[in-house]
């Protein structure tokens, strides 16, 4: 039971996404080491990634919650930016930039508040031609953006329509683990015209020093990455392959390339890594390499053979 | 790494702006121009280079700065650190050259002093805006020769620590370390660059923090996309030609801002 479709001429870790050509299916997580165009090329140039994913973009400038905002913990790390961004405007040169200094493709991470706005960041970045949208539809700490439209199905659908009517290039929508049926939030996005779901953004989490007794993100709370969190995106992912047509790219505490063969495994056409850039910058080179000498031993002539196996193993 | 709970020791008021806080808690492995995030609870999180391993010195510029100005000994912030890289240590018997503007003697201090155990020669060329805003100035003067610049010519040379640099031969160094306001350390970098030592000149950058540990990428410069929390805040001259030093920085939203 493949999703991609076959026939298609590659070896090992090549391979093509929703029309883009990735040259392994490592890809930057949005949010991570986006903010600035020099940044994304990094990350392709020595970090190895196969595509990159920049900040979620909206329509004005955010200067995102007060610090501390981000915190490692031993399970994985806490964070609450609030989604500070230069907006659509101000954005364009880094997308610029990283388009005419990168040979990866460049994914456009955008949010808004409704479908309109929505649409306006997107045609406002198209001229800058990004590869593909991402949409932000599930930030778990942000009011009135991300998973509060994220988790309604009928908003997620007219979010993603409405981007579908302006833009000629593909459309993920990335999804948030908080709801109580994420296989729901993904139909909606497909019936929009989604040409991928992203799963998963953080899980909702909060921390308190125990010292003073103030929670310790400016924002109060905010959502867990890493370790911690990739048995929720697992499932996630397993559940998404089942209800959708369209591929599912993972995302969610993928730190090693034994992380990534589990979650192509539970279905995932394609992993982002995020907070795994904390240790090395390079962590997509490594996960490649490990997935293109785990497929050599095993034996698989093609990198779409893992992909889904769980479901066939019963 | 959770913030841990720091509580002030002493307090000690070096200029009209500025502030040694010294807290219970010792950075054993601490090296000089690393810094921490200081946490001020229900008010900002903000970064601080460390001016010795159970210190901080900070001038009061902001809201989370002026909120630490009233907190008083027995009293605690968060902490987490020490973060990034500091400056290289000369070997021993090496010439080093500490180069400040006002409150940027703070990571230069311990470099300096690390340099002095480490059997170097540490001399320093203090600028600020006046006599009475010169930080350090007896610390210094304990371990090398100090050259002086202010502002308003109150001591020292007349003018900005660029102007005192000019006539130091700064070949005789092997080290030179910089950190200061941004128009400075362009202006210092230009004249080392112009000298062509700057394959031994480290700088100190600052930018604005969101996350502190690497991961966000607020804080990268361009064009290399190193990331100042992480992969500096010291950074080689090499490593900054060509770069946004001296012309722009991003501010909390991502958006340029001109220097």
């Amino acid at each position: 039971m493949q999703k991609l479709p076959a026939g298609r001429k590659r070896s090992y870790v090549m391979y093509t996404l929703t029309g883009l050509k990735l040259k392994n299916p490592t890809i930057l997580a949005a949010g991570v080491l986006g903010t600035t165009g020099a940044s994304l090329c990094r990350v392709v140039r020595e970090g190895g990634a196969g595509a990159v994913v920049t900040k979620s973009i909206g329509p004005a400038p955010k200067t995102g919650h007060p610090n501390p905002s981000m915190v490692k913990l031993d399970c994985g790390f806490l964070n609450a930016m609030g989604l500070p961004n230069p907006s659509y405007p101000a954005f364009f040169q880094e997308l610029e930039f990283a388009k005419k200094n990168s040979d990866a493709p460049v994914i456009a991470s955008i949010f808004g508040g409704n479908p309109s706005e929505f649409a306006e960041v997107a045609e406002g970045l198209l001229p800058a031609k990004p590869d593909a949208f991402e949409l932000n539809v599930s930030c778990p700490h942000a009011e009135g953006y991300g998973a509060a439209i994220g988790s309604n199905p009928c908003i997620v659908e007219a979010v993603t329509a409405a981007v579908k009517d302006v833009v000629n290039v593909p459309v993920w929508v990335k999804l948030t683990p908080n709801v109580s049926d994420i296989t729901s939030i993904g139909n909606a996005a497909e019936s929009g015209g989604a040409n991928a779901v992203v799963a998963i953004n953080t899980v909702k989490g909060m921390a308190i020093d125990i010292e003073s007794g103030y929670p310790i993100l400016g924002n109060r709370s905010g959502g867990l990455s890493g370790k911690a969190v990739k048995p929720v995106a697992v499932k996630c992912i397993y559940d998404l392959y089942t209800a959708l047509e369209i591929p599912v790219i993972g995302v969610g505490g993928v730190s090693s390339w034994e992380d990534a063969v589990e979650m192509m495994m539970a279905g995932a056409a394609a992993v982002q890594v995020g907070s795994a850039v904390y240790d090395r910058v390079d962590i997509f080179s490594e996960i490649s390499t490990g997935i293109e000498a785990f497929l050599k031993r095993k034996g698989y002539s093609d990198i779409k053979k893992i992909i889904g196996l769980a479901h066939e193993m019963v | 790494m959770l913030p841990l709970n720091a509580t002030i020791t002493q307090i000690i008021e070096e200029s009209p702006l500025i502030r040694t806080f010294f807290f219970d808690h010792e950075f054993e492995d601490m090296k000089p121009g690393q810094f921490v995030m200081v946490w001020v609870r229900g008010v900002d999180e903000v970064p601080m280079g460390l001016s010795g391993k159970n210190s901080i010195t900070v001038q009061k510029i902001g809201e989370a700065t002026s909120k630490l100005f009233e907190l008083k000994e027995g009293d605690s912030f968060g902490l987490r650190g020490p973060f990034g890289k500091g400056f290289t240590l000369p070997a021993k018997g090496e010439k080093v050259l500490v180069i400040a503007g006002g409150v940027g003697a703070v990571p230069l201090l311990p470099y300096a002093e690390a340099s002095c155990a480490a059997g170097a020669e540490a001399n320093a060329l203090l600028g600020a805006r006046s006599s009475e805003y010169l930080l350090f100035e007896g610390r210094f003067e304990a371990l090398g020769k100090v050259y002086i610049s202010t502002d308003d010519g109150s001591k020292g040379v007349k003018g900005f620590a660029v102007d005192a640099l000019k006539s130091l031969n700064v070949a005789a160094y092997d080290r030179i370390a910089v950190c200061g306001p941004e128009r400075m350390m362009a202006s210092v970098f230009s004249l080392l660059e112009e000298r062509k030592v700057l394959e031994k000149a480290e700088f100190s950058l600052h930018r604005y923090f969101k996350c502190g540990i690497g991961v966000c990428g607020a804080c990268c410069i361009d064009p290399s996309g190193l990331r100042v929390c992480k992969d500096g805040p010291v950074f080689s001259g090499v490593q900054l030609i060509g770069s946004e030093l001296g012309k722009y920085s991003r501010d909390a939203s991502g958006r340029r801002v001109k220097i």
